[in-house]
């Protein structure tokens, strides 16, 4: 028997009242994510793209549909339960980093591994792989507050990567990043994916996109797009220098 | 590829071999590498417009090698390229009619039209993220180009964004 997709989301609808106005967010999405696939997804802004990876992280609750996670249905779950599934199987890197304040930043990428139940070792190892991948091996005994924008957020992958999630989900995770530091996560995302890491994540940045090996496209809520990026087409000459040249 | 070559003479007199060179080594790969007839046939034209004068040089063992100087001629036409502005990216490309012309026909529609085309924005991004990757971190130039292609895709994306909301 094949492994269960990792995410699976059936006619998925949320429906925010604003006022008394319905406000439908996400209309009817039917989406399914097999264990070591890389989604990126895109959209214009107010497409329904946050609103879709909060819903499968269990964030906001869904109007109607189903939601299934490694082949266990999770939008019937209450909110203790949930949280005992995010903290078994998903990763998640917020918009807003979410980092504990008063733990150092060492301790806040190693709390997930140890609550997971890996020895402190472990914990470390992990911690400090993660952290050096992500140019932050000197800010390990900061405190959050201490830390750029920048470094808030690369502290909350390497947080969310920690536990070798079954599921990384992530909200604009390149959103608060210089070109530098953009570079050393799309190097450490593709790392971690050609490991089999299953990867849900929502983005505008087309450099983050282009590693995925599928991209959703989101207008209105729904879905518009759905495949693979495009492989490189065959240049007879002038290699992908070519690809530089602007096209005018 | 004149003006590049016309650069290159104003710096030091040079011969084919050493232009293709310079380029290679000021662009590393994120400029197709120049073919070495390619440059000799420009050098030609170059010569025969006046704007470099070709120097026989003896050799021994060797036949004579041709090192190009620019001339008086040659640097004016340089400085006029130098001074000019650039075109920026024209807009009205060849998707966009393509956008607009092809849905009147029926052949295509203008969601399938746009997705196509993201997808293939999209694989064009992922060969400079690897064209990145493999890029000497010290070719300061190299990255710079690379990176500068990645903002043009990365707006051109964005663009195609506000097709499909406006027109898909």
């Amino acid at each position: 028997m094949s492994a269960p997709p990792v995410v699976c989301t059936v006619n998925l609808v949320k429906i925010y009242q604003d006022g008394g106005v319905p406000v439908p967010a996400v209309r009817g999405v039917d989406l399914r994510v097999e264990p070591g696939e890389f989604v990126a997804i895109m959209g214009p802004s107010g497409s329904g793209k946050s609103t879709l990876v909060h819903l499968l992280g269990g964030l906001d609750t869904r109007t109607s549909g189903e939601i299934w996670l490694d082949g266990k249905r999770a939008d019937t779950l209450g909110e203790s339960a949930w949280a005992l599934l995010r903290r078994q199987k998903i990763g998640f890197v917020f918009q807003f980093f979410n980092l504990v304040a008063n733990m150092t930043v060492a301790d806040n990428v190693e709390l997930p591994a140890l609550l997971a139940g890996a020895s402190s070792r472990q914990a470390r190892e992990r911690r400090e792989y993660l952290l050096d991948a992500l140019g932050l091996t000197d800010r390990a005994a900061a405190a959050p507050a201490q830390l750029a924008g920048g470094e808030q957020q690369r502290v909350a992958l390497a947080r969310a990567l920690a536990n070798r999630p079954r599921l990384l989900l992530a909200d604009e995770p390149t959103g608060n990043l210089d070109s530098r530091n953009t570079r050393d996560v799309l190097r450490l995302l593709g790392e971690v994916h050609r490991e089999g890491q299953t990867i849900v994540l929502v983005t505008h940045d087309a450099r983050v996109a282009s590693l995925a090996d599928r991209v959703v496209t989101l207008l209105d809520g729904q879905i518009v797009d759905d495949g693979a990026v495009a492989a490189p087409r065959r240049r007879p000459r002038g290699g992908v220098g070519g690809v530089v040249e602007l096209r005018g | 590829m004149r003006p590049f070559l016309l650069a290159l003479l104003a710096k030091e007199p040079a011969h084919g071999y050493e232009l293709k060179q310079a380029l290679e080594q000021t662009f590393g790969s994120a400029y197709p590498s120049p073919n070495i007839g390619q440059i000799y046939v420009t050098l030609g034209r170059l010569e025969k417009d006046g704007l470099v004068r070709a120097v026989d040089v003896e050799q021994s063992n060797r036949p004579n090698k041709k090192v190009y100087y620019l001339t008086a001629a040659g640097r004016e036409s340089l400085d006029s390229w130098v001074d000019e502005p650039t075109e920026g990216p024209r807009v009205r490309d060849e998707f966009f009619m393509k956008l607009v012309l092809a849905p009147m026909t029926g052949i295509a529609d203008r969601t399938a039209l746009i997705n196509r085309q993201r997808r293939h924005y999209l694989g064009l991004m992922r060969d400079l993220n690897d064209l990145a990757e493999r890029t000497d971190p010290g070719n300061r130039v190299a990255l710079l180009l690379i990176e500068g292609a990645m903002l043009h895709l990365q707006a051109d994306l964005e663009w195609l964004d506000r097709c499909q909301e406006e027109l898909g």
